[in-house]
C-alpha cells in the first residue's frame, strides 16, 4: 500500500521544477499506474499474510482499518487546512451501523455504515465549512465527547455504555477448511484500505487536488480564481467521513462489538496524532501514521517490560507510556518538523541518494 | 556637534527582496528631515528598521553616538527613539486616556510621565475633550494627534512619523505639523518625517532625502528642494 | 417549584465555574490568538497536585494554594517552551501542539496517579441548607465572584492590565511604546492557568472524582460558554458560563442528565452558525 500513494507526494512537492516535470510527462496514466502498484503490493500483502500468525495478521487487519480513515483525514486537513477533533464518532456511526445490521451481508451493512457516517458527515461538514480555525476544532471536539452521551441516551438502540456485540460470519468455505479468522479481517481491511487509497491518489492527482490545495493555501486567492470555497470544504469534510463510516465498519468488524469507549475522545485524537505524526503533506502519511498507532504500544509494552520495575509500576506505565511519548511527539514534531515521518523518510532516502549520487565524484 | 541619527549604507529587505539599498543619511540634532518618494520607495521600511522592527541585512544605524543595530523594538524607545507608524497605530480598543498613558510606562520617573501626558493633552487641546472615548470612536485628525501625542510623552529625543498625512483633510494636516514644529522649536526635538504629501512635508523640514526605489536619489536643504523646479519635477513629480 | 429552584440554583453555580474556566480560554485567545485546548489537561494537572499536598498535609487549604502556585508556573513553563513556538504558525500547528499537551499530560498524570478515579473532596458541605444552595455553593460563587473582581481591578485599574491589554489588542505598537509584548503573553498564560486551575479546583469535588480526563466535558462546556459570549469578550465569558450552566442543569434535570453533552452540542452548533461573533457581538464583526 505504501508505494502506492508514492505519486501523490511529487504532487504536493510539485515546487520542485524537475520532479514535477518528470510527473507530468506520465500523468496520462496515473490510474493505470496507480492501479499496477496497488496489485502488486496486494499480491505481497496476500502472500505475506500466509506467513506471518494470527496475532500479526490481526494487527495488519488493524493497520488496515486505519488506512481506511487517515487519508481521507490528510485530505481534510493536509489538502484543505480543516481541522476536526470529531472524526472518532463518524468513525462510531459506521461502527454502529454495523453492528444494528448483523443480518445484512458484510459488504452491504458496511456499505450501509458508509452512507450513515456520510450523511453524518456531510451535515457537520455544511456547519464546518463556515467555521475555520480553533471554532472548527472546538466544534469537532464537541461531537467527539458526545458519543458516549448519544449511545447512554438512546441506550434501548445502542446498548448504553456496554455497546453491542455481535457475529461476523467467518471466512468462506472455498478457502479452506483451516482459514484463520485473523487473515480474512486483515484481507476486508486492507481491501478497503487498498480502495480508499486508490479513489483519493487519484483523486488528490486530479484537478479537485488543485483546488483543495488552492484553499488551504489562500482562501481569498482561491475563490477569486473562480473556486467555491465553501462547497470544496464540505466536500472535503464528507469525502472524510466516508472514509470515517468505512474504518469504523472495519473496527466493528475487528472486534465483534462496539461500546462509547472505544469511540471516544481518545480515539479522535488518537486520528490527529496519526495523521500529523505519518506527515500531512501527502496521502502516504497515512501509511506511517497507521503504522505508528498500531505499532507503538507493543513497542512501549516490550520497553516497559524491558525495565526492572515493579509490575504495579510496569501495569500503569503500559497503559499510559505510548500515550505520554505519542503526546511529546507531537509537540516535537509540531514544533520541529511539521513535514512529520513521511518527510523525515522522504529527506533521508533523498540523502542517501545524494550520498550515492557523490561518490564516483569523489573517487 | 556630531549628528543624532547616522545611517551608513543600510541594506533590508524581506527575504530575497532588497527593499532599501546602502541608504546613507543623518538627522542634525533639533532639525527635521524629510523622507520623500513615491509609494513602494522604501520610506515605511526605512522607518521600520530604524525603530528594530526589521534587521538590516548589512550597514549601521548610529543613534546619540552609539550603535543601535540588532536593540530590541521595546528597548529602543528607553533609548530616546519613538516611532508614530502608519496608520497612526491608536489602539483602537483603548481609551484615548489609555493610549496615552500607555507611551509612558516604561518610564521610571512616574512624576515626569505625568507631567509629560498634561503637556501633551495642552498641546493637542482636542484629545483633552476626549479622554474617555475609545480609539475608534476618534476622527482621522484626533487618531493622528493621539499617535503623535502619545509619542511625544516618551519625551524622545527622535521622533519617527510615518506618513502624518495620510487620509487627513490638508487643513488638518497643516495644524498637526505647525503644532509639531512648534514642539521642535521649544524642547529641540529631532524628526524624521516620512512622507508622500511632499507640498506639506517640505513646510517644516530642513532638509530633505528622496528615495526611489531602495535607493537614495538625492539629499538636499528643504528651501532647495522646494524652489529647484527640475528636481521636484524629476523626483516628486510635480 | 422547589425543583425548578434548585436546578437554577445548581446551574447558577455550575455556571459561575464554567464561567471561571472559559475565562482562562478568553484570555489566552485575547493574548495570543490560540484557544488553548490543553487547558483542561493544564488544570487537571494542578488540581493533583492540591490532591497530593492536601493528602501529604491533612490541609486543604494548603493544597489549594500549591495548586495556584504550581498553575502559575506550569503556565509559564508551557508558554516558554511550546506555545512560544507556534505562536506565529497556521492554527492548525497550535491546535496539534495543545492535543499534544492534553495527551502527554494525561499520559504523565495516568502514571503518576493512575487512571482510577481519586477522591477530591469539598472544603464545606455540598449538601443544601436553604432554596436549594449548599455551603460549598457559596463558597464557589464567592470565589468566583472575587476572581472576576481581582481580574476586573487587573486589567482596568493597573499599568500592567494596560500592558497586557495593550499588547492583546495591537502586540507591534505596543512594542514600538516600550512594552515587552513577550513577556506579557507569558504573564496571559500564567494568569490563564491559575484562572484555569481554579476553576477546576471548584468543578472537580462536584463531579465523579478526580481523573487525568475529568476536565474534558468542562473544557467543551466552557468553550461553548466563550464562545456563546464571544471569544474576545471576558464579560460574554461570563454570561455564556451562566447560560451554559444554567442550560444544562435544566436538560440534566428535566430531560437527562447523560444527554447533557447533546445540549452543549447543539448550543454551540447553532451560536456558530447564527451568531459567530457570540450573542453580544455586533454583527459582522468578525469572521469566524
Amino acid at each position: 500500500m505504501s508505494g502506492m500513494a508514492n505519486s501523490t507526494d511529487t504532487a504536493t512537492v510539485a515546487p520542485a521544477p524537475p520532479r514535477a516535470r518528470a510527473t507530468t510527462g506520465r500523468r496520462g496514466n496515473t490510474l493505470l499506474r496507480h492501479v499496477l502498484i496497488a496489485t502488486v503490493v496486494g499480491v505481497v500483502v496476500v502472500i505475506a499474510t500466509y506467513q506471518i500468525e494470527p496475532f500479526r495478521n490481526y494487527q495488519l487487519a488493524t493497520i488496515g482499518a486505519y488506512l481506511c480513515v487517515l487519508p481521507g483525514l490528510i485530505l481534510l486537513t493536509g489538502f484543505t487546512g480543516q481541522i476536526s477533533l470529531g472524526h472518532g464518532a463518524l468513525m462510531a456511526a459506521g461502527a454502529y451501523t454495523v453492528a444494528l445490521t448483523p443480518d445484512l451481508p458484510f459488504l452491504f451493512s458496511l456499505l450501509a455504515g458508509v452512507l450513515v457516517a456520510t450523511v453524518l458527515g456531510a451535515v457537520i461538514g455544511v456547519a464546518a465549512a463556515r467555521l475555520h480555525g480553533p471554532y472548527l476544532a472546538g466544534a469537532t471536539l464537541a461531537v467527539a465527547v458526545s458519543v458516549p452521551a448519544v449511545t447512554t441516551t438512546f441506550d434501548g438502540l445502542f446498548g448504553g455504555d456496554a455497546g453491542l456485540t455481535f457475529a461476523v460470519s467467518p471466512a468462506p468455505a472455498s478457502l479452506g477448511a483451516y482459514f484463520p479468522f485473523e487473515r480474512w479481517q486483515a484481507w476486508i481491511t486492507l481491501l478497503g484500505a487498498a480502495v480508499v487509497m486508490l479513489l483519493l491518489a487519484n483523486l488528490v492527482r486530479s484537478r479537485f487536488g488543485r483546488t483543495l490545495r488552492a484553499v488551504r493555501d489562500d482562501e481569498v486567492a482561491a475563490s477569486l480564481a473562480g473556486i467555491h470555497v465553501g462547497r470544496v470544504r464540505v466536500l472535503a469534510f464528507v469525502l472524510s467521513a466516508a472514509g470515517a463510516g468505512l474504518g469504523g465498519g472495519m473496527f466493528a468488524l475487528l472486534a465483534q462489538s462496539v461500546s462509547p469507549g472505544a469511540y471516544g475522545l481518545t480515539l479522535s485524537l488518537n486520528l490527529m496524532l496519526a495523521i500529523v505524526l505519518g506527515g500531512l503533506g501527502g496521502l502516504r502519511g497515512a501509511v506511517w501514521g497507521a503504522i505508528v498507532l498500531v505499532a507503538l504500544q507493543p513497542l512501549a509494552d516490550w520497553a516497559t517490560s524491558g525495565l526492572d520495575a515493579d509490575p504495579a509500576l510496569q501495569q500503569r506505565l503500559e497503559g499510559t507510556l505510548p500515550l505520554a511519548i505519542f503526546g511529546a511527539a507531537l509537540i516535537v514534531v509540531m514544533t520541529t518538523a511539521p513535514g512529520g515521518l513521511d518527510a523525515l523518510v522522504t529527506r533521508a532516502l533523498r540523502r542517501l541518494r545524494g550520498a550515492r549520487r557523490s561518490d564516483p565524484a569523489a573517487r | 556637534m556630531a549628528p543624532l541619527l547616522e545611517v551608513e549604507n543600510l541594506t533590508c529587505g524581506y527575504g530575497p527582496v532588497e527593499v532599501l539599498r546602502n541608504v546613507s543619511l543623518s538627522v542634525e540634532r533639533g532639525s527635521v528631515l524629510a523622507v520623500l518618494g513615491a509609494n513602494g520607495a522604501g520610506k515605511t521600511t526605512l522607518l521600520r528598521t530604524l525603530s528594530g522592527l526589521i534587521r538590516p541585512t548589512a550597514g549601521r544605524i548610529v543613534f546619540d553616538g552609539a550603535d543601535v543595530r540588532g536593540v530590541a523594538v521595546e528597548k529602543l524607545v528607553r533609548r530616546g527613539i519613538a516611532h508614530v507608524p502608519e496608520g497612526r497605530g491608536v489602539v483602537a480598543e483603548l481609551t484615548v486616556d489609555e493610549n496615552l498613558r500607555l507611551g509612558g510606562l516604561w518610564r521610571r520617573d512616574r512624576a515626569d510621565a505625568q507631567a509629560a501626558l498634561a503637556e501633551v493633552y495642552e498641546l493637542f487641546e482636542p484629545l483633552a475633550r476626549r479622554r474617555r472615548s475609545v480609539g475608534h470612536q476618534l476622527s482621522g485628525g484626533e487618531r493622528q494627534m493621539l499617535s503623535v501625542g502619545r509619542a511625544l510623552v516618551a519625551r524622545p529625543s527622535l521622533l519617527l512619523l510615518d506618513e502624518p498625512s495620510l487620509g487627513l483633510a490638508p487643513r488638518v494636516t497643516a495644524q498637526i505639523l505647525a503644532l509639531l514644529a512648534q514642539r521642535c522649536e521649544s524642547t529641540g526635538l529631532t524628526v524624521l518625517l516620512v512622507e508622500q504629501n511632499v507640498r506639506s512635508a517640505l513646510s517644516i523640514a530642513d532638509h530633505g532625502v528622496v528615495l526611489s526605489v531602495g535607493e537614495v536619489a538625492m539629499s538636499a536643504p528643504a528651501a532647495r528642494l522646494k524652489d529647484d523646479d527640475d528636481l521636484r519635477h524629476a523626483y516628486l513629480g510635480f | 417549584m422547589d425543583r425548578f429552584l434548585f436546578l437554577t440554583m445548581d446551574g447558577v453555580t455550575r455556571g459561575t465555574i464554567y464561567a471561571a474556566f472559559a475565562l482562562a480560554l478568553v484570555l489566552i485567545w485575547r493574548g495570543t490568538r490560540v484557544v488553548n485546548f490543553a487547558q483542561g489537561a493544564m488544570a487537571v494537572a494542578t488540581v493533583y497536585i492540591a490532591y497530593s499536598v492536601s493528602g501529604a498535609t491533612g490541609s486543604y487549604w494548603l493544597g489549594f494554594a500549591s495548586a495556584l502556585v504550581g498553575a502559575a508556573l506550569l503556565g509559564a513553563v508551557i508558554e516558554l517552551v511550546v506555545a512560544r513556538r507556534v505562536h506565529d504558525a497556521p492554527p492548525l500547528n497550535a491546535i496539534v501542539v495543545a492535543i499534544g499537551l492534553v495527551l502527554f499530560l494525561q499520559a504523565v498524570l495516568g502514571m503518576i496517579y493512575t487512571n482510577e478515579y481519586l477522591a477530591f473532596p469539598a472544603p464545606f458541605s455540598q449538601n443544601a441548607v436553604f432554596a436549594g444552595v449548599s455551603p460549598y455553593d457559596v463558597f464557589v460563587f464567592g470565589v468566583v465572584v472575587a476572581l472576576l473582581g481581582v481580574l476586573t481591578w487587573l486589567f482596568t485599574r493597573t499599568p500592567l492590565g494596560l500592558r497586557m491589554r495593550a499588547s492583546a489588542f495591537a502586540p507591534e505598537v505596543s512594542r514600538l511604546l516600550g512594552v515587552d509584548v513577550a513577556l506579557m503573553r507569558t504573564l496571559g498564560w500564567v494568569l490563564a492557568a491559575v484562572v484555569g486551575s481554579l476553576a477546576a479546583l471548584l468543578v472537580i469535588p462536584t463531579e465523579l472524582g478526580l481523573h487525568p480526563t475529568a476536565m474534558d466535558d468542562v473544557f467543551v462546556a466552557a468553550f461553548t460558554a466563550a464562545v456563546v459570549g464571544g471569544l474576545d469578550s471576558p464579560a460574554g465569558a461570563v454570561l455564556g458560563g451562566l447560560i451554559v450552566g444554567v442550560l444544562l442543569s435544566y436538560v440534566g434535570g428535566y430531560v437527562r442528565s447523560d444527554a447533557t453533552p447533546l445540549a452543549v452540542l447543539g448550543l454551540l452548533v447553532v451560536v456558530l452558525l447564527v451568531r459567530p461573533g457570540g450573542l453580544f457581538a455586533v454583527p459582522s464583526a468578525r469572521r469566524v
